[in-house]
């Protein structure tokens, strides 16, 4: 980020965090479009997968957190260094979260499987694909903003979070309509009631991380406040 | 650079520094600094060696005149007097504005004379009063219950941080009203330093304390406000924990990151 330090140790430290929250990153965005895959192919196999990188995924977070700790402990790092760092801690807890997401669809994916319903059963599953590709197209552009330090790209990603929570809405919908016409369908209507809802929580937590990156760029604590505030608040 | 800092700090200013110039003979150490320092609170300067900050420090108690090249201009007002007249007498300066420094200096005399020897030239106590001073200022300072039961010997028995102690007790002994504090721990370890930082909290509580020091964690951990000085300009002047986590200019924060280079 910038210029460099007097310690290039220090630098190292900081950039090797980064890197590690990216592939962290680019773990969970394969996890959820696995999932997702999982379920339109009723693929048990690709669902076990996505439930093994889960743990992956979990040692990340915990080795990132110790290497904050450590950083922190010998750096008494101030100023940017500073946000740098509680926003990473902050962000790979978001990623956890979507890695835990993406093992949730995996499991409806597996119980679809062993309480026998088919492919053949008709559902909306082509939208759930749709909706998680701007979930993880959103993700995608937020940790493309966070490795380039990008508030516009930030913001953008806060300005489409509104697509995905439409698209979900219109999900909703159109299950309820299934629901009512075919009684059969109910209880898989259900689990993807759940896997919609699991998605749209992606697209919230990738817009957790372009808070952060905001925060790290600006210093400004942007949580909690509508997008347009948000543009006056960094421009 | 731009010395018009914005430092409009709202808290009730015990001293005000107005287009301050300091020079070493031909040498401009201080350039147009305008500061308002809050009372009873602690404000930290700090900076890379010969930005000003020990300088800035020295002439709040016009402690520069000793050396008779060195000679300042503006105005530094201390509750609206300003203490650069000429008229002002200096040893009253001194008696509101104490000073410890790098090294501890305890004089060649006894514990207890280190404290009294000070007071003595302003005030003329009895015994049992002056005894009571001389504890009072020796517990503020931390260093009573060490101290108490040898209080006859010589000062410069006691350890480097007891002896800095004993300096920061001689300093609030003639209660002062600011305490100058010049790189007060550099020569200590860490647990005297510890102790001297806790004493910087406890003595805000009744003085105007301003710190110089080279550790920026120091700066973080004992200031409310902090000033980042470079090259005889004052850079940027706020409250700690925002220079610290949001410093608004660049210099700054290159400086308390370690990018200075």
């Amino acid at each position: 980020m910038g210029d460099k330090h007097l310690s290039t140790q220090f630098d190292n430290e900081l950039s090797g965090i980064s890197t590690r929250v990216l592939e962290m990153g680019g773990l969970v965005e394969s996890q959820v479009a696995q999932a997702v895959y999982a379920l339109s192919t009723f693929s048990g196999d690709v669902a076990t997968q996505v439930l093994k990188a889960e743990e992956r995924v979990n040692a990340m977070e915990v080795e990132i957190d110790r290497d904050l700790s450590s950083i922190i402990a010998r750096r008494q790092p101030t100023a940017r260094d500073l946000r740098l760092l509680i926003a990473v801690s902050k962000t790979i807890a978001n990623l956890e979260r979507i890695g835990d997401e993406a093992a949730r669809i995996a499991r409806t994916v597996q119980r679809l499987l062993n309480s026998g319903v088919s492919s053949r059963l008709r559902l909306p599953v082509s939208d759930l694909t749709f909706e998680s590709e701007l979930a993880t197209k959103q993700l995608r552009k937020a940790l493309d903003a966070f490795a380039r330090l990008d508030t516009e790209g930030a913001i953008e990603v806060l300005r489409h979070d509104d697509q995905i929570d439409q698209e979900f809405d219109g999900l909703m919908r159109k299950l309820i309509t299934y629901m009512m016409e075919d009684p059969r369908t109910i209880s898989s209507s259900i689990d993807l009631v759940f896997v919609a809802k699991a998605i749209e929580r992606v697209g919230d937590h990738a817009k957790n991380l372009a808070e952060q990156i905001i925060y790290i760029v600006k210093g400004t604590d942007v949580r909690h406040n509508p997008v347009d505030a948000v543009e006056n608040l960094v421009r | 650079m731009d010395t018009r800092v914005d430092n409009a700090i709202t808290e009730k200013a015990k001293i005000s520094v107005r287009d301050l110039n300091f020079y070493y003979g031909g040498f401009h150490a201080l350039k147009k600094i305008n500061m308002d320092l809050p009372e009873k609170k602690v404000t930290a300067f700090i900076g890379p060696s010969g930005c000003g900050k020990s300088t800035l420090l020295r002439v709040f108690n016009r402690m520069f005149e000793l050396y008779p090249e060195q000679r300042a201009e503006g105005q530094i007002l201390l509750d609206g007097q300003n203490i650069l007249d000429r008229s002002m007498d200096v040893s009253l300066i001194r008696a509101k504005v104490g000073m410890v420094f790098q090294k501890p200096t305890p004089f060649p005399m006894s514990i207890y004379d280190n404290i009294a020897f000070g007071v003595k030239l302003f005030e003329t106590l009895p015994r049992v009063e002056m005894d009571e001073r001389v504890e009072w200022a020796l517990r503020k300072a931390a260093l009573w219950n060490e101290v108490k039961d040898k209080l006859d010997q010589s000062g410069a028995g006691l350890s480097g941080g007891q002896q800095q102690r004993l300096c920061i007790a001689r300093g609030i002994a003639i209660k002062p009203e600011v305490l100058l504090l010049d790189e007060p721990t550099s020569a200590l370890d860490p647990i005297s330093t510890g102790k001297i930082e806790e004493l910087v909290h406890e003595l805000k509580s009744d003085y105007t304390v301003l710190i110089v020091t080279h550790n920026m964690q120091q700066a973080a951990r004992c200031s409310d406000y902090t000033a980042y000085m470079y090259l005889g300009d004052l850079v940027e002047f706020g409250p700690t924990p925002e220079v610290f986590t949001k410093p608004k200019r660049k210099d700054t924060e290159d400086y308390i990151t370690g990018r200075f280079g």
